[in-house]
C-alpha cells in the first residue's frame, strides 16, 4: 500500500466519521420533531428546519471553554478525545461493499469490538476528573452499564462470526444468506438492546439522566469538548447501526450489488439509526435495577442460547 | 534497522513508560489510566509481531472490560481528584518495591535476552491457526482456568452476601448508591423526590 493510498483512505474515512453521524443527528431532530410534534427544530433557515444543526453547530464552537478549577485538569481536557478516536478507528474497518473499506483486517470485528469498547473509557474519565458529585454518578453508573453490556454484545457478534466461519466482517456478509434473518434473528435482538445500552440512548440513558444527574458525566462540559461528546454518541450509533446491517441483515447484498453494494449498506444502518432514534422517542428511561435484571437475565441466556443453536446449526450443515 | 524495528521499540518503550508512571504516581485513578496506556503499547507490539487477534482480544478484555471495572471500584471506594496522602507508604518501602521490581526485571532479562536474536521478526499468525491450538492442544488448561475463575467468581460473591444474608445484600446497597430505588422499600410511591430522601435517609440507618 502506498503512502498516497494510505492517505487517500484515512481521508475518505475522516470525511465518512464527519458525514455521517451529522446526518444521523439531523435525521433524529426532524423524526422526534415529527414523532412528537416539536416545532422548536423546523423553523430556523425556512424549510424544515434545515439550518438547525449549522445553527447548533455555531452555537457549540462560539462558547467558552470553560475548565472548572477543581477538575483534574489534562484528564478532563483529553476525555472527549478518549471518547471520540475510537469510533473513528471503527469506522475505518467496518465495509461497505467488499473492498470498499477503509482498512480490510482478518479480524475486524473483534477490531470494531475492541475500539467501541475503549470509547466508554472516554465517559469515565469525563465523570471522575469533572469534580462534581452528579458526573461521578453518571459515569459510576456508566461504567456499571457498559461492563454488564459487554459480555451479551461480545456473544451475539460473536454467534454471528461463529455462522460465518469467520472474524473478518466482508467475511461475514459472503456468508450471509437470508436463512440467517430467521436463524440469527435472537442473535440480532441481543445485539440491538446491547448496542444501546452500549451508547447510553433512551431508553438506557440512566448515566445520563437529565432530571436526577443535569447531563451526568458530560455536566461540566462547555462547548467544543461537549460538542465532541454529541459527535461521539452520534458515530457511536453509525459505527453500530452499520455493523447490526453488517452483521445481521446481509450489508451490500441486494439487487445489483456489485455497482450498488455500498448503497444497500448505508441504507440498511440508516433504517436501524432510526430505529434507534425511535426507540428514544417510544420508551421511558429504564431504572437502574430494571437495566442490570434485563442485562444478565434476560439478554445473557438469550445470547447464549443464540451461540448454542448456531454451534448446532454449523455443526449440522457442514 | 527495519521500520519494524522501530515500531516495535516505539510501543515497548510506551509499555515501559506507562507501566512504571501507573506504578509510581500518587494518583489512583492516573494508575488505572497509565495502565490502559500501559496495555496499548503491549498490544502495539502484539501487532507488529503479527499477533493480531491476541492484541485485539487484550484490548477488549483487559481495556474494555477490567480497566473499566477497576475505575468503577476505585470510584465506589475512594478516588480523590490530586495525590491520595493517606496511603503513602515510607520511603524503606518504596525502596524495597523498587528493588523487588528490579530483580523481577533482571531475572525475566536474563531469561529472554538469549532467546532474542536482534531483529524484529514479523510472523503472520492466522486466527484459525490460534483458535486450533486454544481449542485443540490447549483445550484441558484453557478449561481448567475457567473453572477456576468461575470458582473465585462463586467465592467473592458468597464473601460478599456474608453469613446473614438477608433484604440488605451489597447489590441492593450498591443500586442504592448509583441512585436507584431501593427494592426493599414500596414501589408503589409515586412522588419522586419523598422517595428519594426516604431511600438516603433508610440507607443511613442501616
Amino acid at each position: 500500500m502506498s503512502v498516497l493510498e494510505v492517505v487517500l483512505r484515512s481521508v475518505a474515512v475522516l470525511a465518512a466519521f464527519l458525514v455521517f453521524p451529522l446526518l444521523v443527528g439531523q435525521a433524529e431532530h426532524k423524526l422526534m420533531a415529527h414523532m412528537q410534534g416539536r416545532l422548536g427544530p423546523m423553523y430556523a433557515g425556512g424549510f424544515h428546519g434545515w439550518a438547525q444543526l449549522v445553527a447548533d453547530g455555531v452555537k457549540f464552537a462560539q462558547k467558552e471553554d470553560i475548565t472548572p478549577r477543581a477538575a483534574d485538569r489534562w484528564i478532563f481536557r483529553i476525555a472527549p478525545f478518549v471518547a471520540l478516536v475510537p469510533y473513528l478507528v471503527a469506522m475505518g474497518a467496518l465495509p461497505l461493499q467488499a473492498g470498499v473499506v477503509g482498512i480490510d483486517v482478518p479480524a475486524s470485528a473483534v477490531l470494531v469490538l475492541a475500539a467501541t469498547s475503549v470509547g466508554a473509557l472516554g465517559t469515565l474519565m469525563a465523570g471522575w476528573a469533572s469534580a462534581n458529585k452528579y458526573a461521578l454518578l453518571g459515569a459510576l453508573r456508566s461504567a456499571a452499564q457498559l461492563v454488564s453490556y459487554e459480555l451479551p454484545l461480545v456473544l451475539a457478534v460473536a454467534s454471528a462470526c461463529l455462522a460465518a466461519g469467520t472474524l473478518s466482517l466482508s467475511g461475514v456478509v459472503e456468508a450471509w444468506s437470508p436463512w440467517w434473518l430467521l436463524w440469527q434473528a435472537p442473535g440480532a435482538l441481543v445485539f440491538l438492546v446491547a448496542a444501546l445500552a452500549e451508547l447510553q440512548r433512551p431508553p438506557f440513558d440512566m448515566p445520563i439522566a437529565d432530571a436526577e444527574l443535569v447531563m451526568g458525566p458530560w455536566t461540566e462540559y462547555t462547548g467544543l469538548r461537549f460538542a465532541f461528546f454529541l459527535l461521539a454518541e452520534y458515530a457511536g450509533i453509525v459505527v453500530f447501526s452499520l455493523l447490526f446491517a453488517v452483521l445481521y441483515l446481509g450489508g451490500w447484498r441486494g439487487p445489483f450489488d456489485d455497482s450498488l453494494g455500498w448503497l444497500w449498506t448505508l441504507l440498511k444502518g440508516f433504517l436501524v439509526a432510526v430505529l434507534v432514534i425511535w426507540f428514544r422517542v417510544a420508551w421511558p428511561r429504564m431504572r437502574e435495577d430494571q437495566l442490570q435484571r434485563l442485562a444478565w437475565l434476560r439478554l445473557l441466556p438469550l445470547a447464549l442460547i443464540q451461540l448454542a443453536l448456531t454451534g448446532i446449526g454449523v455443526v449440522m450443515t457442514s | 534497522m527495519t521500520s519494524l524495528d522501530l515500531a516495535f521499540a516505539a510501543c515497548g518503550a510506551l509499555a515501559v513508560v506507562a507501566g512504571l508512571l501507573a506504578v509510581s504516581t500518587r494518583q489512583v485513578v492516573h494508575a488505572a489510566l497509565w495502565l490502559v496506556v500501559a496495555l496499548l503499547g503491549v498490544a502495539g507490539c502484539l501487532l507488529v509481531l503479527g499477533h493480531e487477534l491476541v492484541a485485539l482480544v487484550l484490548v477488549l478484555v483487559y481495556v474494555g472490560a477490567i480497566v473499566v471495572l477497576v475505575l468503577f471500584a476505585l470510584m465506589l471506594t475512594r478516588a480523590p481528584i490530586g495525590p491520595d496522602l493517606v496511603h503513602a507508604v515510607p520511603a524503606w518501602r518504596r525502596v524495597l518495591a523498587g528493588l523487588a521490581g528490579a530483580a523481577t526485571t533482571a531475572l525475566l532479562l536474563a531469561a529472554l535476552l538469549p532467546l532474542a536474536d536482534g531483529a524484529v521478526q514479523r510472523r503472520e499468525i492466522s486466527n484459525k491457526a490460534v483458535a486450533t491450538e486454544l481449542f485443540g492442544t490447549w483445550v484441558w488448561p484453557f478449561e481448567a482456568l475457567s473453572v477456576l475463575l468461575l470458582a473465585a467468581l462463586i467465592a467473592a460473591l458468597a464473601v460478599s452476601r456474608g453469613a446473614g444474608a438477608g433484604v440488605d445484600t451489597s447489590s441492593d446497597r450498591l443500586l442504592a448508591r448509583l441512585g436507584h430505588v431501593d427494592p426493599a422499600e414500596g414501589r408503589s410511591d409515586v412522588s419522586q423526590t419523598g422517595k428519594k430522601s426516604k431511600d438516603g435517609s433508610g440507607e443511613e440507618a442501616r
